[in-house]
């Protein structure tokens, strides 16, 4: 793992605010501010810079944004607890038990990746059985389907692992309602029933759970790498990262726990590119060696690996601003298909992304 | 240096290349353009502005160009991005400087939650600044533009900025914007002021720029203290009357017409009731401009 790569005023600041902080440019803040508003990551900063006490290094007129940034995450905070609430008050109704997803779990469980992170929709994950119950519910309590288009609809019921996207009717939310962590067409399946197993509730909401920590690492490296958006791509890295320091810390023999529950679960190739791109991006100390990576044969052939590592890379760090790398829009589009291709087979997948191409979603 | 002592090619080839700097209100913003019209509008506009040096920090980058090349000659279009984000759709191109404005407002009313942001004019006269907040059709602009050219001091015509921290109004003023009657009505109030060719067919109907007295861009950075806040309403043939409103009722209205009351949470709450505290409150019916001046003139001198 030790390619040299072109690192950023965003990721150098990331890996090392103290160090970075005082000697810091004026030019150097202002990629900094543009690269992590861009990224969705000025909150990030905000919460940062202040729990690290650099707040006397900014220049004032940065000062100002990080106050503003501040105030929307925590109103942004404030409104996702608000709704997981509301999500549990319609669902603990009908006693449908329920696990939160990503933002909404790391918020729930007060995990360091929820700290300075903007929130968008709310994930959540009910058993199979429950999805027909659960949708009904959420319906009755002021939920309504967004894909109204049959296709979609078909789409989403037949081929994916949620229900078409939900929205709520007053408060214009987003919830997706997943019934597994990747679609069932998928090539790699992870169990399920394995995953709620060692899921955990939360105290005071009987019914609501979160994944255990380590299958949320699991899920975030996995979600890395299935889903279609990678102007996103660093903002997961982040959650990935402060999840890996944050596990390592307080789970004795983390990294061999995460190795073979990644095994058990099917999930090493995810986890090793998880790994491979938190390290080379964000410098996360990860107390595994190469060789030890390898010899859990999760390590692509050496030929994926540096393909990925030039899509990857090149999606994921922005320094677009200024100075936009060549064939970025490309790169991006391949990265897209090929999220598309670990979702599905191609006798799915082309029609599919045919039709979007004629008819792309109003 | 100003922005009107820019040659025009110098300006042009600014745009086109590193961008051209620009401090409104509290704002640097780097702008650049290769659209036809942008730097004739920018000259006559913002010519009072001074043009930042590079090495100032800048809030916002703002793009201004055509999506695409076969977009250039059919039905031309212009794109608005904020640092590389779109946040909205291409309009055509004819309205581009139109775009400039309401997207520079809306990159205001989302980023710069350092501020209470409500939608409404603010003017100044004798250190009290008169808030109107607007809804739409309420005649607030053409009553702004109009008690600027008699020589009350522009802060803004589309938002109030009151500081989170202060309560005080810090201005920023640029263009107003009228909208379809008022371009005439206020073309009709004095020789010196200039508004600009008006932009048909818009979302918004017509739409002509007037702008700004330099007196108000030279104030820029001099905050003022909220004195009123008024909620205007022009009618034909009304009785004109300032009536009061309750603080609570304002408080309600104010709320209603912040782009970001719901973010700034009891931080919002507090510095609302401190400025509704501070004030008079009224709604006011106007039947014509002079009836306009002498109440409120009145008011200022109470």
């Amino acid at each position: 793992m030790h390619e040299p790569i072109q690192q950023n005023c965003l990721t150098r600041f990331l890996r090392n605010p103290d160090d970075e902080a005082p000697n810091f440019s004026l030019n150097e803040w202002q990629l900094l501010f543009r690269e992590s508003r861009r990224t969705n990551l000025l909150c990030r900063i905000a919460y940062l810079t202040k729990q690290k006490k650099l707040l006397g290094y900014l220049p004032e007129r940065l000062r100002e944004h990080l106050i503003s940034a501040e105030l929307l995450a925590s109103t942004n905070l404030r409104s996702v607890k608000w709704e997981v609430i509301q999500i549990y008050k319609a669902l603990s109704e009908s006693k449908i038990p329920f696990a939160l997803l990503k933002g909404a779990a790391y918020v729930m469980r007060q995990s360091e990746a929820s700290h300075g992170r903007l929130f968008g929709d709310v994930d959540i994950l009910v058993r199979k059985e429950h999805l027909k119950e659960a949708e009904r519910a959420l319906i009755k309590h002021g939920w309504f389907g967004t894909k109204i288009d049959p296709y979609d609809q078909k789409y989403y019921r037949t081929w994916m692992h949620e229900l078409p996207p939900l929205k709520n009717l007053k408060r214009q939310t987003d919830l997706d309602v997943h019934h597994t962590i990747l679609p069932p067409t998928a090539t790699i399946k992870p169990d399920i029933h394995k995953i709620w197993q060692s899921s955990e509730p939360i105290p005071g909401y009987p019914g609501m759970y979160v994944l255990s920590p380590i299958d949320m690492v699991l899920h975030s490296a996995t979600h890395l790498f299935h889903e279609g958006s990678f102007d996103q791509g660093l903002r997961d890295i982040v959650d990935l990262d402060a999840l890996l320091r944050e596990g390592s810390q307080k789970i004795p023999n983390f990294w061999q726990e995460l190795m073979a529950r990644a095994e058990l679960l099917e999930l090493s190739r995810p986890l090793y590119y998880g790994l491979r791109y938190c390290k080379l991006l964000l410098g996360t100390p990860i107390a595994l060696e190469d060789c030890e990576l390898r010899s859990y044969k999760i390590a692509p052939p050496a030929l994926t690996r540096l393909i990925m590592d030039k899509l990857l890379l090149k999606a994921m760090t922005p320094n677009y601003i200024g100075n936009k790398p060549r064939l970025l829009g490309l790169t991006q589009f391949i990265l897209f298909v090929r999220s598309h291709y670990l979702r599905m087979p191609l006798k799915l997948l082309i029609p599919h992304l045919l039709r979007k191409a004629i008819k792309p979603d109003t | 240096m100003l922005l009107s002592a820019t040659p025009h090619q110098q300006l042009s080839d600014q745009l086109a290349g590193e961008g051209v700097n620009l401090k409104i209100g509290p704002f640097h913003i780097n702008l650049t353009s290769t659209l036809p019209g942008v730097a004739d509008n920018l000259f006559h506009l913002y010519g009072a502005y001074p043009i930042q040096s590079s090495t100032e920090l800048i809030d916002f980058y703002i793009q201004l160009k055509a999506p695409s090349a076969i977009r250039r000659w059919i039905r031309p279009q212009a794109t608005f991005s904020f640092d590389g984000h779109l946040p909205f759709k291409p309009l055509p191109q004819r309205q581009s400087f139109a775009m400039f404005e309401w997207g520079l407002n809306w990159c205001v009313a989302n980023n710069a939650h350092q501020y209470l942001v409500i939608h409404s004019a603010v003017v100044e006269k004798n250190g009290k600044a008169f808030i109107f907040p607007g809804t739409p059709g309420s005649g607030k602009s053409t009553l702004c533009a109009g008690l600027v050219s008699q020589g009350w001091r522009l802060l803004s015509d589309e938002m109030a900025l009151v500081s989170i921290t202060t309560g005080l109004i810090t201005p920023i003023p640029r263009p107003i914007s009228l909208k379809n009657e008022s371009i005439e009505i206020v073309k009709s109030l004095s020789n010196e002021l200039y508004v600009g060719k008006p932009i048909h067919d818009t979302a918004k109907g017509d739409v002509a720029h007037m702008r700004p007295p330099q007196s108000s861009v030279e104030k820029n950075d001099v905050q003022a203290t909220p004195a009123a806040v008024i909620f205007p309403k022009y009618r034909k043939g009304a009785h004109t009357e300032l009536s009061t409103l309750s603080k609570g009722r304002t408080f309600l209205k104010l709320a209603e017409n912040s782009f970001n009351y719901h973010i700034l949470g009891s931080m919002g709450f507090n510095v609302l009731t401190n400025l509704v505290e501070q004030c008079q409150c009224f709604n006011f019916t106007y039947q014509n401009l002079d009836e306009a001046y002498s109440t409120l003139g009145n008011l200022i001198n109470a």
